[in-house]
């Protein structure tokens, strides 16, 4: 049975992009279909994040105008069978689609599919709406922030209120040596506050950074941020993974616990 | 202000998630605050009918409270109402 997940966080830059990327990318690595939707018309970004920019020719746009066909607008990972990226139209804005055509594009895609992901635009406007149109559940990204949380509780309000089966939240850009000195709110303060099911939390991982350099999603990888994707597409998938240790001290020994683990 | 002063001795992970908690709160309930002052203004005319208060010093808040009722906390209108004058208040009464 497939499953359409829309990314979401309400405030832009908290990592929405990155985790599309990464959690499509594990999900792909774990033998599913994959195909990821960057619904952020005008700001497309998750096909720079992806390392698949030079390879797009048709658009979101072009598939619910009807230019082309779903399956030539669709970019195929060359890397992992089974992943697919649609990218968003970089010209037109986001008043070019409307829900009703995204429930509709999502609704095909399912029959190909097991998994929709769609990249949510910032906001709570249009591109939310068209975003989550079509979407079963949701994976709301917040950072340890009172910005970042203040609007996620308000996307949470507004997921229930659109009726979404499932709303998971992903706590991003954790550091450990803050909440330990008390300068950060740790998981537990924002899921306590938010009080929404936790399915992962994601260290602030300079490995992030390089990875999106190199536009190849670092999910599945050695470094903390890696391994922390990839448990939560395991979670996705229905397993139990008991949450990561991301108390691992500073990077160098985190780098040689992780060395030892593999052998 | 008196708001700052006591958490002062609070490390800022602890100011975040005090702020927050009170501030969804008021995002949940949806409460503007032009209607809150309108609440205030009310409440100064209602209790200065019966005592003398000091009507700068007035402070409405909604926070969160521990109900019998349903469980956990519910959300509670929490105003501080500064007398000025109890004597005319034992009198009025």
């Amino acid at each position: 049975m497939s499953e359409v997940i829309v990314i979401t966080s309400g405030k832009g830059g908290v990592g929405k992009t990155t985790t599309t990327a990464n959690v499509g990318t594990g999900l792909a690595k774990l033998d599913k279909k994959v195909v990821l939707i960057d619904t952020d018309i005008g700001l497309r970004n998750l096909d720079v994040v992806m390392g698949l920019e030079n390879r797009i020719v048709y658009n979101l746009v072009d598939v619910v105008e009807g230019n082309c066909r779903i399956k030539q607008a669709l970019i195929k990972d060359k890397r992992y069978p089974n992943l697919y990226l649609l990218p968003s139209a970089q010209t037109k804005d986001k008043t070019s689609v409307t829900p009703e055509q995204m429930k509709k594009l999502t609704d095909e895609l399912r029959e190909e599919f097991d998994y929709i992901l769609l990249d949510c635009p910032a906001g709570i406007e249009q591109g939310f709406k068209n975003a989550i149109a079509g979407a079963d559940r949701a994976l709301v990204v917040t950072t340890p922030e009172v910005s970042a949380i203040r609007d996620a509780d308000r996307i949470i309000g507004l997921l229930e209120a659109n009726e979404l089966k499932r709303t998971d939240l992903i706590v991003n850009r954790i550091r450990m040596d803050m909440v330990k000195r008390g300068d950060m709110m740790s998981i537990e303060d924002v899921v306590d506050i938010l009080a929404v099911n936790l399915i992962g939390a994601v260290p602030d991982d300079e490995q992030i950074v390089i990875s999106t350099n190199q536009g190849d999603p670092l999910v599945g990888s050695d470094a903390l941020a890696g391994r922390a994707y990839m448990n939560i597409c395991k979670r996705i998938q229905g397993e139990e993974v008991p949450l990561l240790d991301l108390d691992t001290g500073n990077g160098f020994f985190a780098k040689l616990s992780s060395l030892f683990k593999k052998n | 202000m008196g708001l700052m002063d006591f958490f002062k001795k609070k490390n800022s992970g602890e100011v975040a998630k005090d702020r927050l908690k009170l501030l969804l709160i008021s995002d949940r309930a949806n409460c503007s605050p032009e209607i809150m002052e309108m609440i205030k203004n009310d409440i100064i005319k209602v209790i200065s009918k019966y005592m003398e208060i000091d009507a700068e010093g007035l402070d409405i808040q909604i926070t969160q409270t521990e109900s019998d009722a349903s469980n956990g906390n519910v959300p509670a209108l929490c105003a501080n109402i500064p007398i000025k004058d109890l004597k005319q208040a034992n009198k009025d009464v």
